[in-house]
């Protein structure tokens, strides 16, 4: 899956449109989104969270144009080394049995995950973590029937400078 | 601003009488369009409206171009309008060819009615999204109490730092309901503050003293010198540099192409010592301009020996096509004045006489190298006495294709905003509509249109506009009968195979401008056409003047598509 080389933060008004016009001028450069995610920060400003796999000079240039956009107050590309990163993904798997389904909680335990929703012959698996540790999980699950997959990809926040550190 | 005054005022109205209103404000005095279903509301306020007048255009594209010639001839911003659906989508090239040469255009369209929006009505079209990748912003209002601010943020955002088109799309609804509306007095955008940005001074002291160290320094201007009104400046730092300054097709016009240091235009058709004197530069200065395809041409050959600077407001356009190597961010007034205050701290004019030489050499070689032709006519010719009949300032506007370019190699022009052509998006049938708005901006000046037949007949419908307006243009059709520039191409590039470029001989333009109530005239002769201007010039009408000339003329110097500026082709052999 997504390994998120680039990571873009965008922060723009709350207003209907925004996300057309980030994504169309990103369509216009054939970027293909790995993950996205937007989120209110408060009544008028949103965060838009965007990566994207690309080492190339128009991934610099195409964050220079999304600046142009009115409605951009800031961008600024994440450095991936010092950035939290975390992704929440839903896990519907088979439990058949008792066996399985014991050792399927104990997985989620293990991940720190938590059992959203029970049923007979499945369960939801709620895992919140770096996209790695679900890719993880999910290679881990995979023997009992992963059934369905909901990923709500990456949101990201820059830590601050330690004092005296070397970041 | 003043703030507390205007922002006390609040009236009673419809949205249709808030947008009109709005205008004015905006010290709008002309708007350009055409009435439909989705606009009835506003044309019915605009019926008895005082202090503008509406420019009954016969298509929206030419609505369009009408606004854009305004705002080119003017420096103000043109504004345009037009109904929903199908109004709306014949603006896109007009507001595409806004886009792309950084002209202040308000196109404002009408929508259905915001319950109706979605569920595919009579008329709709979601214009908001067509347009999106083509305007600067673009706003909607759902009620009229948000119309004056629309209208303030998209003059706003059209006008300041580098203009562009904004489209304000006005549904019905919102045009006939009636509320409480403010007008506010200014308006202030989080993501958006042009106002803020800030020189980098630093950057200043580098190009400076590159410039400075310069034994061949050469100046590249583009549009936005002309946009931010910098001719002044560039003309005195050229002089004290004593760098040439060629001008990008945009650029023509921002430093008088009569001075000893112009070198006219660069590009696919660019002048012989522009194209060939920028790589023998060890300096170059790129302002205002974002370094185009038709005036590099191959991006990895241009000028490998030359230090670039390249001065613009837009940082998106530093490394955008050609890697630099000092970069200024700055309107290119700002920017060229502070180079200019740094270099003159640094020291005394230097005379750099080895390359002034070497300019004035190449230059004699060619900058008006008439060729040779088989008709009785020849355009570069034609063009040197059409400049030598208009006055300075009058300005000229091209179609796209031949005549562009011969008007850009041979027609020098003086002054700013004099010399307007449709560059960025090559739109044909830009040319008349254009010089339409251009002449409405400056009723006091000539305007000329340099058309071609192809060009012309695209959107030589709005010589009824011109004739019921009181609009009188000239338009001089360069009339080879075909598509001319790609004829042209077919001719060199592609063994002669005509495919679709040769036209009938219809209309007859003479009778087809008649029919409208303009002049028709046709030329055979300079002569001739040295009465045709003439006449022209002391019409009240528009004047249609066609120049008939042999099919087989090709626009040269001509640089192949994607090739270094050097290998420019200056005549072919005719077998």
């Amino acid at each position: 899956m997504t390994n998120g080389k680039n990571i873009i933060e965008v922060v723009t008004e709350h207003k209907p449109g925004v996300l057309f016009k980030v994504s169309n001028l990103l369509r216009r450069r054939n970027f293909n989104i790995e993950t996205l995610t937007v989120g209110v920060i408060d009544r008028k400003t949103a965060r838009i969270i965007i990566t994207l796999n690309d080492d190339g000079e128009v991934r610099e240039q195409v964050i220079k144009q999304l600046n142009n956009l009115v409605e951009v107050i800031n961008i600024r590309e994440l450095n991936p080394q010092n950035t939290v990163k975390r992704e929440l993904a839903l896990i519907k798997i088979k439990v058949e049995d008792r066996i399985s389904r014991s050792d399927v909680i104990h997985c989620i335990e293990v991940f720190r995950g938590q059992v959203v929703d029970v049923s007979r012959k499945s369960l939801i698996a709620q895992i919140t973590g770096t996209p790695d540790k679900i890719n993880a999980f999910i290679e881990l699950v995979k023997p009992y029937g992963v059934k369905e997959i909901a990923r709500t990809g990456i949101t990201a926040l820059e830590r601050d400078k330690k004092e005296g550190g070397t970041s | 601003m003043a703030l507390s005054k205007v922002s006390s005022i609040v009236e009673r109205i419809n949205g249709a009488e808030a947008l009109l209103k709005s205008l004015k404000k905006e010290r709008v005095e002309v708007i350009f369009g055409i009435p439909g279903g989705a606009t009835i509301p506003i044309y019915d306020v605009l019926y008895d409206f005082e202090g503008i007048r509406h420019i009954l255009a016969r298509h929206e594209q030419c609505a369009a171009h009408m606004a854009d010639g305004y705002a080119r001839a003017s420096g103000k911003v043109g504004v345009c309008i037009a109904t929903s659906g199908p109004g709306a989508t014949n603006l896109v090239t007009g507001i595409a060819t806004a886009y792309m040469d950084s002209s202040p255009l308000v196109a404002i369209t009408g929508q259905v009615p915001t319950n109706m929006i979605g569920k595919d009505a009579f008329q709709e079209t979601d214009i908001v999204g067509i347009t999106a990748s083509i305007t600067k912003h673009s706003l909607q209002p759902r009620s009229p109490k948000e119309v004056p601010a629309a209208v303030k943020e998209a003059f706003y955002v059209a006008s300041t730092w580098r203009p562009g088109p904004v489209l304000i799309d006005m549904p019905k609804d919102v045009q006939v309901n009636v509320e409480d509306v403010h007008f506010p007095g200014k308006v202030s955008l989080r993501g958006y503050k042009p106002d803020k940005l800030k020189i980098n001074l630093n950057s200043v002291k580098e190009a400076s003293t590159l410039l400075n160290k310069a034994e061949k320094p050469f100046i590249l201007a583009g549009g936005g010198v002309i946009i931010s009104n910098a001719s002044k400046e560039l003309l005195e730092l050229s002089e004290h540099l004593n760098a040439p300054v060629a001008t990008t097709l945009m650029g023509k016009g921002c430093f008088p192409e009569n001075h000893p240091l112009s070198l006219g235009v660069i590009g696919m058709h660019g002048t012989y010592p522009a194209n060939l004197l920028v790589s023998r530069s060890d300096v170059i200065l790129a302002v205002g301009m974002r370094f185009s395809d038709r005036t590099v041409g191959n991006f990895e050959a241009f000028a490998p020996d030359s230090k670039i600077i390249h001065l613009d407001i837009s940082e998106a356009e530093i490394n955008k096509n050609i890697k630099v190597e000092v970069s200024v961010i700055a309107d290119a007034k700002r920017g060229l004045k502070e180079i200019c205050k740094q270099i003159k701290a640094l020291n005394k004019p230097k005379q750099r006489k080895d390359w002034k030489e070497l300019v004035s050499k190449f230059k004699e070689k060619g900058i008006f190298n008439f060729g040779k032709s088989k008709g009785k006519i020849y355009p570069p010719q034609l063009l040197k006495i059409l400049r030598t009949i208009l006055p300075k300032k009058a300005i000229a506007v091209t179609e796209v294709g031949q005549n562009q370019a011969w008007a850009a190699l041979y027609f020098k022009i003086y002054h700013p905003r004099t010399f307007i052509t449709s560059g960025g998006l090559g739109t044909m049938g830009f040319g008349f509509p254009a010089a339409l708005g251009a002449k409405v901006a400056k009723p006091e000046v000539p305007v000329v249109d340099i058309a071609g037949d192809g060009s012309f007949l695209m959107t030589s419908q709005d010589l009824a506009t011109s004739v019921t307006e009181e609009i009188p243009v000239i338009v001089i059709i360069l009339d080879n009968r075909a598509l001319g520039m790609v004829a042209q191409w077919q001719r060199l590039f592609y063994n002669r195979r005509y495919s679709h470029t040769y036209l009938n001989k219809v209309p007859d333009f003479v009778q087809y401008a008649k029919s409208f109530g303009a002049e028709g005239i046709q030329v055979e002769s300079y002569e001739d056409f040295k009465q045709a201007i003439r006449e022209g010039l002391s019409n009240e009408v528009t004047t249609v003047i066609d120049v008939p000339i042999p099919k087989e003329e090709n626009v040269f110097p001509m640089v192949p598509p994607g090739k270094e500026l050097e290998k420019l082709i200056m005549k072919v052999d005719e077998t």
